[in-house]
């Protein structure tokens, strides 16, 4: 078997006194699509970070490509969480890409013609080209995080980060980010997807790491996400719907219908104001 | 005419052209991270405490310049220690900046000699810069813009795409509290030109001006410098043919004439 990208062993992550996951363990290989999913404030985004090594873990050791996570982060590709620029910003797409090569570097120095090259072939494959050159605050939610993704991709991460990267696009653009970050995955980069969301990548994802108050269970989505394993994470009655191939997890008591719930709620009433 | 040719013989003339090169560079520099960091309140804040740390030097060595750049520092560490989060930082700069100017009054007060050297740094002397003066604006330049350009690419990327920048491992503290510090610097020597009540019109400007006209962070910086420039030197040449009139005046004039006609130029395409 290949050399893990990501290596948990009984990791613990306590922030501000509050435990966000517990004994943790967990290996992800190279290629391997995880999406992370869980109600907000249940450490999801955490664990991102703790990748990262923005957040150590309080115990347990986390290992990322062999190492202690600060010393992985060149080989990290980061999608953090969807947000507008400013509309005024200083950069157009291409710079913002750009930044991904060339930001990290100290002593001002001219970049070079294989770096635009890298530049120039990133914002190709997320099919950016036509609009790299424009000021990027008049850009549109998807087209910004198209650029994203590619300066996300340019070092051709050995791992790639995604923190909640289709919130608050519209659905044709979550189709089109999900595809992008799948293709680099099929290049051999492992992802891990944080989402609360999981349909619009239901068809890509290999495991799912559920999280819910401490606790967490880690699986295929076909076995992480059904009724009993839900209603055990949960500590209360949950019901795993599906219909028409997308994956609803609902409260089975109305009265404790709770905001996770309710965004998937709403979500299903989305879909169906659409057909 | 020929005032202006004879005046550029002078060593107070060449002085003041020197410096006003020298601040409009650095205030260049800084400018599009003041604005890119919003930054425009800690610029007003440390620049009127170089007048309290005028006084403090003029009471303690004698030496207005010398006490404004320490004074500087101390108020950057204070700036970096109470305004921790983006959020409070205006805040916090406030408060310094009240106490501060206070604490000038006070020192002033006790100073029995010829108080016009830290009155002076209110408005700008930049035809009193003597040699020794010159020479410590040239050393604190130098400082400054080595800095800027060591730091630049991750300055901007902190500074424009703060979460991918920290994700990738920029000392993003480390980097805040350099540029800091690199502020305060360039505000009190710009202070010795265009006075601490007007050195936005070199710090904020030039790079507000640029802004209108170009979004790639290279050509900001360079569009920024030049017209800096060209209010600072453009100002005190100007200011040299018509006697009488303050280089101040004219540079804060110059300034705000390429801002105007930056943001006039552009009004249709915003």
């Amino acid at each position: 078997m290949q050399e893990p990208v990501v290596r948990l062993h009984d990791a613990t992550l306590k922030l501000g006194g509050r435990t966000l996951w517990k004994n943790l363990s967990l290996d992800i290989a190279p290629g391997e699509f995880v999406a992370v999913l869980g109600p907000n404030g249940s450490g999801k985004s955490s664990f991102i970070k703790t990748l990262l090594g923005l957040y150590p873990q309080t115990t347990g050791s986390v290992q990322v490509l062999g190492t202690p996570p600060p010393q992985s982060r060149t080989h990290i590709g980061y999608v953090p969480q969807q947000k507008a620029f400013d509309r005024d910003i200083p950069l157009t797409g291409r710079d913002l890409v750009a930044l991904g090569v060339t930001g990290s570097r100290w002593f001002a120095q001219f970049t070079k013609p294989a770096d635009e090259k890298r530049v120039a072939s990133a914002i190709t494959q997320v099919g950016a080209t036509r609009y790299a050159s424009k000021p990027l605050g008049r850009l549109s939610g998807g087209e910004q995080q198209r650029l994203r993704i590619a300066q996300a991709i340019v070092g051709n991460p050995q791992l790639l980060l995604c923190d909640e990267p289709l919130l608050s696009l519209d659905l044709a653009s979550q189709q089109q980010i999900a595809t992008l970050i799948h293709a680099q995955r099929q290049k051999g980069s492992a992802v891990v997807f944080v989402t609360h969301e999981i349909n619009p990548i239901l068809p890509m994802v290999d495991r799912v790491l559920y999280l819910v108050g401490g606790r967490w269970a880690m699986g295929t989505p076909a076995e992480v996400l059904t009724t009993e394993r839900l209603t055990m994470l949960y500590g209360m009655p949950v019901e795993v719907l599906n219909v028409h191939g997308r994956i609803l997890v609902v409260a089975s008591n109305e009265h404790a219908l709770t905001e996770p719930h309710d965004a998937h709620h709403h979500h299903v009433i989305h879909e169906e104001d659409r057909s | 005419m020929t005032d202006l040719l004879s005046y550029l013989n002078e060593p107070f003339a060449q002085n003041a052209l020197l410096a006003a090169t020298l601040v409009a560079v650095m205030c260049g520099l800084i400018g599009p991270f003041v604005i890119m960091r919003r930054m425009a309140f800690a610029v007003h804040g440390t620049s009127e405490l170089a007048f309290t740390g005028a006084a403090a030097g003029l009471l303690l060595g004698g030496h207005a310049l010398a006490g404004a750049f320490i004074g500087a520092l101390v108020v950057a560490g204070l700036i970096g220690l109470f305004g921790g989060r983006e959020r409070e930082r205006d805040a916090s700069i406030g408060v310094i900046l009240a106490f501060g100017l206070g604490l000038g009054v006070l020192l002033l007060s006790f100073y029995k000699g010829f108080s016009a050297q830290a009155t002076n740094i209110l408005f700008g002397n930049i035809f009193g810069v003597d040699n020794g003066q010159l020479a410590l604006l040239v050393v604190v330049g130098m400082l400054v813009c080595i800095t800027m350009l060591t730091m630049y690419r991750p300055l901007v990327f902190a500074s424009l795409d703060p979460e991918v920048a920290r994700a990738r491992g920029l000392p993003m503290a480390l980097l805040s509290g350099v540029f800091l510090v690199v502020l305060a610097l360039t505000v009190t020597e710009a202070a010795q030109v265009v006075g601490t009540l007007l050195v936005l019109s070199l710090a904020i400007t030039p790079a507000a001006a640029a802004q209108r006209l170009t979004v790639r962070p290279a050509s900001l910086t360079v569009l920024s410098i030049i017209f800096a420039l060209t209010a600072s030197v453009g100002g005190l040449l100007l200011s040299l043919a018509f006697d009488g009139i303050k280089p101040t005046v004219c540079i804060t004039g110059i300034s705000f004439a390429i801002y105007i006609t930056a943001f006039l130029a552009t009004l249709r395409r915003q």
